[in-house]
């Protein structure tokens, strides 16, 4: 099992009234909430929240992508791993991702995450999201029908950069460049692991499998309403005689809060867990989904989209519909084994991307989940996959011995010489 | 009018064909046509009609080759061709009347009548175009009408929105026609043909909704500006679909070019 601590980083200071008072934490968000001065502390503290979880033995650190969002202040997430890099020691970076099809050139994010690779000494898992329709299509102004020849575009290109020696033209529709040859190239060959996250087409399913890629499903709704999802994608799986199922060929993303008992556990989460759901997820339906950013053959498999909040909204559901409805996994470490067990064995995932820090969570209480999660939940979950131990596909692969930051030698003394008379 | 087929290059386009006189070719806008559109049996009183779906309209397929404005110039033209038109009266509402734009700028001694009722193609920062892509069906009526309320009626009547398999169509129908509009519409209704109208050698009659808050009216002056000789009406209680609420006006307007 491969656990990746992960954190949204969710602005902490979106009012009481919000939801009444504004119409979409995304894409056209009230700039006036957002208090750079007040970010200082934020930042700092996810950051510093992130370097925790690779103490606490974590296997990776997880950031993410998003533009105009309240409950994702990560516009760059490479700017984060790259500090994370440096003050980390072994946990891989899971950049999930950088949605391809917005950069111009995407040589770009061969050269980034080709640095990130060489400054972790090969800790990075490599993230190529299509990106929401909210941030690809409505804050980056790409065309929705044509985006996903745009992303396929950008991942050819990206891995021949990755890959090829000798410097190359590339003609595309989306790109021309007559040289590519970038400088530097990563440490893990031929590229670092792939990971992608899907929503559920058919398309992104075969990319996977084609490619060798993980599949992640990173939704907020929890591993039960998933069932039918990863379902379709092991399904294609078998489909396509792929050589495997290894677990490792998937991922999932779940809200996780652990404390001593159930009580304690809504006590102390149960504020910050109807934060995120009712607050942070407040999205205009108008931004879900322009028109042509899904496929035809998507919408007619009723693929719809998860920021489509459930009928009646998230308001409704108390921290018991949450927790019951899977959304949410939390309670006692014993509580919470069991229902990751449930989730791994019925999602068949291998990835498991925690989200541990919720929505307007303290550092404190996100310290003590994360801690209790990792000392009694983890180490009886790692051995959940005995028939799949050693496949590493999916996952990065250090350098065995790795550079410590901040160890200058002593500074160069030059000799003296000695003065004539 | 009755719908037929034509072979282009790009696809098999479906069409509507009715009425008699002079040959008239009519572009339809973002949001699609039906063969009931008032407009088209205005005009057939008048005009041979031609009204060509764009691909991923009406049952006529998608097609993954037309990306992007000349792509989609190029195709009309080459559907005229096709039909075996030669120099139609040339008329486009919002989107077609971008498309209709382009096609009298590209190919000026092809094009010598064009109608533009309410065309999109040109941005004023002054004056922003809502951004249609956002909107909820229920919000539309007020953006499209003059009257709204009887808008919502005309525009929900027939629909069985409590029906899912009704519904799944619906949202694939819009998904395919909206996402085609999208490559020359998204996120800006604008795609340079501000630098080309000059070429326009067409008679031209510029037609607009007083009430109109999709494209404001006061696009209207600068597509008269930008075209030569171009004249512009104004119709009073009618929004952008002008071409509903008052069809009778447009086609008076479309009848001033004709001779």
């Amino acid at each position: 099992m491969k656990f990746t601590w992960f954190n949204l980083m969710p602005w902490p200071y979106l009012p009481d009234d919000f939801r009444e008072k504004n119409r979409s934490v995304w894409v056209d968000i009230d700039q006036r909430l957002f208090d750079p001065v007040k970010s200082h502390e934020v930042y700092n503290t996810y950051m510093d929240l992130l370097e925790y979880a690779d103490t606490l033995g974590f296997d990776g650190i997880g950031v993410n992508e998003h533009h105009q969002n309240g409950y994702g202040i990560m516009p760059s997430p490479n700017i984060i791993a790259a500090g994370l890099a440096r003050r980390t020691k072994n946990a891989a970076l899971v950049v999930l991702g950088n949605s391809i099809a917005l950069y111009n050139p995407p040589v770009r994010v061969a050269e980034e995450f080709a640095m990130l690779d060489c400054i972790s000494g090969g800790r990075l898992v490599a993230g190529f999201p299509v990106g929401t329709s909210m941030d690809t299509n409505f804050c980056y102004g790409q065309i929705p029908a044509l985006t996903r020849e745009k992303y396929a575009e950008a991942h050819e290109l990206i891995i021949r950069a990755w890959t090829e020696r000798d410097p190359f033209a590339f003609n595309g529709r989306y790109n021309k460049l007559r040289h590519v040859n970038i400088w530097p190239r990563p440490i893990q060959q031929p590229h670092p692991p792939v990971h992608i996250p899907g929503g559920g087409s058919v398309e992104t399913y075969d990319f996977c499998i084609d490619n060798t890629y993980s599949y992640s499903y990173l939704s907020f709704s929890g591993y039960i309403r998933a069932k039918a999802l990863m379902q379709g994608y092991w399904d294609r799986v078998a489909e396509r005689n792929t050589p495997d199922a290894s677990p490792y060929r998937a991922g999932f993303a779940q809200t996780i809060c652990v404390a001593e008992t159930d009580e304690e556990a809504e006590r102390l989460y149960s504020k910050h867990v109807n934060y995120f759901y009712n607050r942070c997820l407040h999205v205009y339906p108008g931004f879900a989904d322009a028109p042509g950013y899904r496929t035809i053959k998507t919408i007619q498999t009723g693929a719809l989209s998860q920021y489509a909040p459930p009928r009646g909204g998230y308001t409704q559901l108390t921290w018991k519909d949450l927790v019951e409805g899977g959304h949410v996994i939390a309670g006692s470490p014993e509580t919470v084994r069991q229902r990751m067990e449930e989730l791994i064995k019925n999602l068949n995932v291998g990835n498991i991307f925690c989200l541990m820090h919720v929505g307007d969570m303290p550092a404190d209480k996100c310290m003590y989940s994360s801690r209790l999660f990792a000392e009694k939940v983890m180490p009886k979950l790692r051995g959940m996959l005995p028939e799949c131990e050693g496949d590493e596909r999916f996952w990065c692969h250090p350098l065995p011995k790795r550079a410590t930051s901040g160890t200058l030698p002593a500074e160069y003394q030059p000799a003296r010489v000695p003065e004539h008379a | 009018m009755e719908t037929k087929t034509v072979a282009t290059r790009h696809a098999p386009v479906r069409y509507l064909e009715g009425g008699s006189g002079e040959p008239l070719v009519f572009l339809h806008g973002a949001g699609g046509m039906t063969a009931g559109d008032p407009i088209l049996a205005a005009l057939a009183e008048r005009f041979r009609v031609f009204a060509p779906f764009l691909p991923g309209y009406g049952e006529t397929e998608e097609c993954g080759e037309l990306r992007d404005m000349l792509d989609f110039t190029l195709h009309t033209a080459d559907v005229v061709e096709a039909l075996g038109l030669r120099d139609p009266i040339l008329v486009g509402h919002s989107m077609g009347g971008m498309i209709a734009a382009e096609m009298a700028a590209l190919a000026p001694n092809d094009v010598s009548r064009l109608a533009l009722i309410a065309p999109a193609g040109l941005w004023l920062d002054d004056h922003p175009i809502p951004d249609m892509f956002t909107l909820l069906p229920y919000e539309l009526p007020a953006y499209l009408f003059h009257d709204p309320e009887a808008g919502a009626k005309l525009m929900t009547s027939g629909l069985k929105l409590d029906d899912p398999e009704f519904l799944k169509a619906y949202l694939v129908r819009n998904a395919r026609q909206l996402g085609m509009a999208g490559k020359v519409l998204f996120p800006i209704p604008e795609r340079g043909l501000a630098g080309r109208l000059y070429r326009v050698k067409a008679r031209t009659v510029i037609v607009w909704g007083e009430s109109d808050k999709m494209i404001p009216p006061v696009y209207g002056p600068a597509f008269a500006k930008a075209i030569a000789g171009a004249r512009l009406v104004t119709v009073p209680e009618a929004g952008h679909l002008v071409i509903v609420e008052n069809p009778a006006a447009v086609v008076e307007a479309i009848e001033s070019v004709a001779r």
